[in-house]
């Protein structure tokens, strides 16, 4: 049924007719895959980014085996000081570093490569990728030395080391920084006149992206200024629902960023992968504006069963306006998957109502990786949360397992297998390296994805039942008054192990994979990437 | 392509496929955004989030008060309130317990205040698995009816330092 030339197709590139004459002043190369302008200064930041984020990714991923083997009753690894500990250490580089390093290397991409130009500012690029590393290690030293077992969330008035907060301040104004270099190259693309006509979807879904950022990064800067100089003892404490309003400005946005990069990359993977071509550009790009103009409402629903706010606010922010940011998702959930069935079936892959999908390149990591993410982040991740940010569905839900349930599918099985995938194109088409042992390298998403799948399932199941989240002992050893779970959430609670196992199996065969080709692949710069 | 520079006139309406989906995804979201609301006043679990500044400090002089009054035994050290029917229950969460530990009648309505003397805790009634916020500074007030009699533990599902996991209590319900 498949062409042998599927696979590893890649785009030739069709009319360019935007390009017009780059600005790179011969700091540029043209990619021998598809034709694209790759200006080198950008090329050397995306590929420092990209190395830092995979660092986090298996830092993250080391002690994320770790907390599923604690929380795998029979196993219980850990002693309970060190499992709030590395999960403290788990959100941070799973959700924070592992994500922004990685999207900042996209939007260095999609200015420069997709625009056609140079990168805004050098300068700008050193500052903010030293800012980010030198929080990324104050944040790392202070949560591994036992000075902030306050998990990512850090509510008020428990406390960390101050310099756990100066370390989220300077990662912040980092990530700030990079993102105001994106601004800056586009403007300088703009100026230079390097591109006519519309920015690609890819580039706008960045800007998507990179506006949501300065949203969340402001959102930070406004909760961890004062949480600073409290812990500082300059200032009163801020106060704690104050504190999660805003904080949740932080934390719930900076998912939205993901999000947003992630559909951006469904875009690009679908590109190069199948040769995907969006059906309706204006469809694409008007669900990336309801992204801006509503995701950041999502943040109302981590409030759902808080004092402080009332339920008119309650239910207000997390319906009318939530709901356009969902069907934001319900139209990239339509729109990616059909461009890529109308770009198989015009391969000529006709047969039936899914014969396009059987005939998709499922031997290539980026495709697969791609769709597996889409599939997850739309079914397990998007009705999950739909359902969690029920105001009457939240009570049975708030803090229980089933709030982790849920984001594993949207973060992991969601956005962080999608940026794999990516990486099965960055490392060959960036780094100029082949991947190792090809076939392990397709089998990696398959594995990841059942073991996400498998663990985010079970611990919504678990948390239906009860079982509360960052807790580290279900027995209720040594408390006071004796409490028991019903004997299907232990059970489910060793499938969370099963499938964190399973997930960490995936994960580290991808980072290890990518190391061996970053440092060790084989070169192949002068001729065409090899197929997948 | 996704990563090229669209024709110059990109703009159009949405047709077919595309049009039915977007159509029917936003009367899907009409229809969750009108839900809400709806249950708010159709269903029988809500919570208003009702709730008052209060410094800890005077939360816990008003639960000592209501232990006073209303104490009707001890349960493992820890002091058994049954308030009055129809009337106010306070309960306060500290590292790392619940205190006091409360009776209450089947079928009857109470008004209780929940707040923390410290840190962020969790209410969470197991294995009812209905889940509130506790923030120190704030009476947050919970207008409940028990309706099946038993015993319930109350756990706390918020992290609270490392006895966090040992923070448990009960509630006990009679007919």
């Amino acid at each position: 049924m498949r062409a042998p030339a599927l696979e590893g197709d890649l785009p030739v590139p069709e009319e360019k007719p935007g390009f017009l004459k780059g600005n790179h002043a011969g700091a540029v190369r043209t990619c021998d895959t598809t034709g694209l302008p790759v200006c080198l200064e950008a090329q050397k930041f995306i590929q420092l980014n990209a190395v830092m984020a995979v660092v986090a990714l298996l830092i993250g991923g080391v002690v994320a085996l770790l907390l599923g083997l604690t929380r795998w009753p029979s196993v219980h690894l850990l002693p309970s000081e060190w499992y709030y500990r590395l999960l403290t250490a788990h959100g941070f580089n799973m959700l924070i570093f592992w994500m922004i390093f990685m999207e900042i290397g996209i939007l260095y991409f999609a200015g420069t490569t997709l625009l056609n130009s140079r990168l805004g500012s050098k300068a700008l690029a050193w500052l903010s990728f030293g800012l980010m590393v030198t929080g990324a290690v104050t944040v790392e030293a202070m949560v591994f030395a036992g000075k902030a077992d306050v998990l990512l969330t850090s509510y008020v008035p428990i406390k960390a080391h101050p310099a756990f907060y100066l370390g989220i301040i300077l990662f912040a104004v980092g990530a700030l920084v990079g993102v105001i270099n994106f601004f800056l190259t586009i403007y300088i693309a703009k100026r230079d006149k390097t591109y006519a006509g519309s920015v690609p979807l890819v580039v706008f879904g960045a800007i998507a992206a990179a506006i949501i950022a300065v949203v969340t990064l402001l959102h930070g800067a406004l909760v961890m200024i004062p949480t600073f100089t409290w812990s500082m003892g300059w200032t009163e404490m801020p106060d704690p629902a104050w504190y999660r309003l805003v904080w949740w400005g932080l934390g719930h946005s900076s998912q939205q960023i993901n999000v947003a990069a992630m559909v951006s990359c469904w875009y690009l993977l679908g590109t190069l992968t199948v040769g995907a071509k969006p059906l309706n550009q204006a469809v694409c790009r008007g669900a990336f504006v309801l992204y801006i103009l509503f995701i950041n409402l999502a943040s109302a629903h981590h409030l759902l069963v808080d004092p402080g706010v009332g339920a008119g606010w309650k239910i207000w922010n997390t319906s009318y306006a939530m709901y356009l940011a969902v069907l934001a998702s319900m139209i990239h959930g339509f729109t990616v998957p059909a461009s890529v069935e109308h770009a198989l079936r015009k391969k000529g892959f006709n047969k039936g109502l899914f014969g396009w999908l059987f005939a998709a390149p499922w031997k290539n990591p980026g495709f697969s990786a791609f769709f597996l993410s889409l599939v997850i982040f739309g079914f397990l991740g998007g009705i999950t949360g739909v359902t969690l940010g029920t105001q009457q569905i939240n009570i049975i839900a708030h803090n229980t397992l089933r709030i982790p349930g849920h984001f594993h599918a949207t973060v992991a099985g969601g956005a962080t297998l999608c940026f794999m995938g990516l990486a099965y194109y960055v490392v060959p088409l960036i780094f100029r390296k082949e991947y190792p042992l090809k076939a392990l390298a397709r089998l990696q998403p398959y594995l990841f994805a059942a073991g996400i799948v498998t663990m985010a399932i079970s611990m919504s199941f678990a948390g239906s039942y009860g079982v509360p989240r960052r807790h580290w002992d279900l027995e209720f050893t040594g408390s006071q008054f004796a409490v028991g779970f019903d004997s299907a959430a232990h059970f489910m609670m060793g499938i969370v192990g099963v499938g964190a196992t399973l997930a960490f199996t995936g994960l580290i065969i991808f980072v290890l994979l990518t190391v061996w080709a970053v440092f060790f692949g084989k070169s192949n710069a002068g001729k065409p990437m090899e197929s997948w | 392509m996704s990563i090229h520079f669209p024709e110059t006139n990109w703009f159009k309406a949405p047709t077919g496929g595309e049009r039915v989906w977007i159509g029917l995804a936003l009367a899907w979201c009409v229809v969750l955004t009108l839900a809400m609301p709806y249950w708010h006043f159709k269903g029988k679990q809500n919570s208003t989030g009702e709730s008052y500044r209060v410094a800890p400090a005077d939360f816990m002089a008003r639960t000592e008060k209501f232990v006073g009054t209303n104490k009707v035994g001890e349960l493992k050290g820890v002091p058994v309130v049954q308030p009055a029917p129809g009337g106010d229950a306070y309960l306060v969460a500290m590292m790392w317990k619940f205190y006091p530990v409360l009776k209450l009648k089947k079928d009857q309505t109470y008004r209780l205040h929940v707040s923390s003397l410290d840190l962020q805790h969790g209410f969470s009634l197991q294995p009812m698995n209905m889940n509130f916020q506790i923030l120190p500074g704030y009476d947050h007030v919970l207008t409940i009816t028990p309706t099946i009699s038993g015993e319930y533990s109350l756990i706390c599902n918020e992290f609270c330092g490392f006895g966090h996991h040992t923070m448990a209590s009960k509630i006990l319900v009679e007919d």
